[in-house]
């Protein structure tokens, strides 16, 4: 009834070259690493990358980087890729450095449905630079805008066959937030559950918001 | 000036867990803050965030109990106490930002007497990126600046700092192994000298200008 389960020739016919791609996880926690590698299988190129952090080299979505497929990352930290920072300076990669909190939140405001977030993390720093500063009540804002994609690649721990998402610990991360802020969805779900299996109340990613579940091949 | 690098940075770590009162949520940066753990005064609970999404952190796992799924925001393997609970990054964050946090312990490349901190980016030469700095030292209610007093000879606390910011006026204190300073409305104020040092090599050491407090102490570490 649900038919969201797909494999891996699926989620590759779903890849292009010049996509906008969110990719849950933090510093490797949470990444869905079997998804990673079907784009590094199909090879597509100039991906635009939404992530908190560029992860390692041979770690992570890292390896997109080291295997040259992103143009554009969106990230608040690329210092443990030594490859990120060497195409940056070579200039193959565009990097915009958001902080962590911001990046977040942008992106929630996409999936949230929102024009924007002010946020106080920024004034008074080259964050500032090119971006609209407001004054409410007294306290310096900036105006941060929404981050979309066409698809987020997301790590769940459990999920059931409808596409109820539970995270483990702190693999949770941005995977929530991005599954709410890209058209399509694909979840890669360590365990996948028969529906009920969940209680409800512990559902942390709803399951309208998943297009596509992919059961992990990695342990 | 204390020469043992190593010994250093445990009078930083000792002298900044004396902050901390009983309950206090407290989030701790990467490399020397992560120290300060481990110096927490008897008696006292302080309750750990980490921004990756994580209160109650607990130590690193014993060998054969580590969880791939538990990590601190430097990737490392951390363990969860009893108390403990997950989030994503938005709830993180709103922690953060929304004043929740009571302390951030942070390092610096600079810091500066009007409590502004540059910890990001070296432009040309090493450009991490600002991770959760930025949100951490703009929301948690106090800012402690984790430091040696000097690197490679030359004075970390500045007038004003020449690297681009983590933000603007947020530093509250600033702990090196040799001088604790308060950052004031009026500029620094050294409260306490360590008792192998004194206010004299602190001047010589300091580009920053600051006052001696008039209750000026010996570091208790």
């Amino acid at each position: 009834m649900f038919h969201k389960l797909i494999d891996r020739k699926g989620v590759s016919d779903l890849l292009k070259d010049d996509m906008t791609i969110m990719i849950g996880g933090f510093l490797g926690c949470g990444t869905p690493e079997t998804l990673v590698d079907i784009i590094l299988e199909k090879g597509v190129k100039n991906l635009t990358i939404i992530c908190n952090d560029t992860a390692f080299a041979d770690r992570g979505l890292g390896r997109l980087i080291a295997a040259k497929q992103v143009g554009h990352v969106i990230t608040s930290h690329i210092g443990t890729n030594v490859e990120t920072g060497k195409q940056m300076v070579e200039g193959s990669i565009k990097v915009d450095l958001v902080p962590q909190g911001t990046l977040v939140e942008r992106i929630r405001c996409a999936g949230a449905g929102l024009g924007g977030v002010l946020t106080p993390t920024g004034v008074g720093t080259i964050v500032e630079e090119g971006k609209q500063k407001l004054t409410v009540e007294g306290i310096d804002y900036l105006l941060e805008l929404p981050l979309h994609a066409e698809l987020a690649l997301i790590g769940g721990s459990i999920t059931d066959k409808a596409g109820n998402v539970v995270y483990n610990a702190t693999t949770c991360n941005f995977n929530p937030i991005m599954a709410m802020a890209a058209k399509t969805v694909i979840v890669e779900t360590k365990k996948l559950v028969e529906i009920g299996e969940i209680q409800p109340e512990l559902v942390m990613t709803p399951s309208p918001l998943i297009t596509h579940i992919f059961v992990s091949e990695k342990s | 000036m204390i020469e043992d690098t190593n010994l250093a940075k445990t009078i930083i770590a000792r002298r900044i867990a004396r902050e901390f009162k009983d309950n206090q949520l407290v989030n701790l940066g990467i490399g020397l803050p992560t120290l300060v753990a481990n110096h927490i005064p008897e008696g006292i609970k302080v309750i750990f965030q980490s921004e990756n999404g994580i209160i109650g952190m607990g130590p690193a796992p014993q060998p054969g109990q580590e969880n791939p799924d538990i990590t601190n925001a430097g990737g490392a393997l951390v363990t969860a106490l009893p108390y403990g609970c997950y989030f994503d990054s938005a709830m993180s964050f709103a922690l953060i930002r929304g004043k929740h946090v009571e302390y951030t312990v942070l390092g610096a490349l600079e810091v500066d007497q009007e409590g502004s901190l540059a910890s990001w980016i070296i432009p040309g030469k090493k450009v991490p990126g600002m991770g959760g700095a930025m949100d951490l030292v703009v929301g948690a209610r106090n800012v402690i600046i984790s430091t040696l007093h000097t690197e490679r000879g030359k004075p970390k606390i500045l007038k004003k700092c020449t690297l681009p910011l983590t933000a603007k006026h947020v530093v509250n204190m600033i702990v090196t192994e040799i001088a604790v300073f308060r950052v004031t409305p009026g500029g620094l104020a050294l409260i306490e000298v360590h008792k192998d040092s004194s206010v004299d090599e602190i001047r010589a050491n300091t580009a920053a200008d600051f006052i001696v407090a008039d209750n000026l102490k010996t570091m208790e570490v």
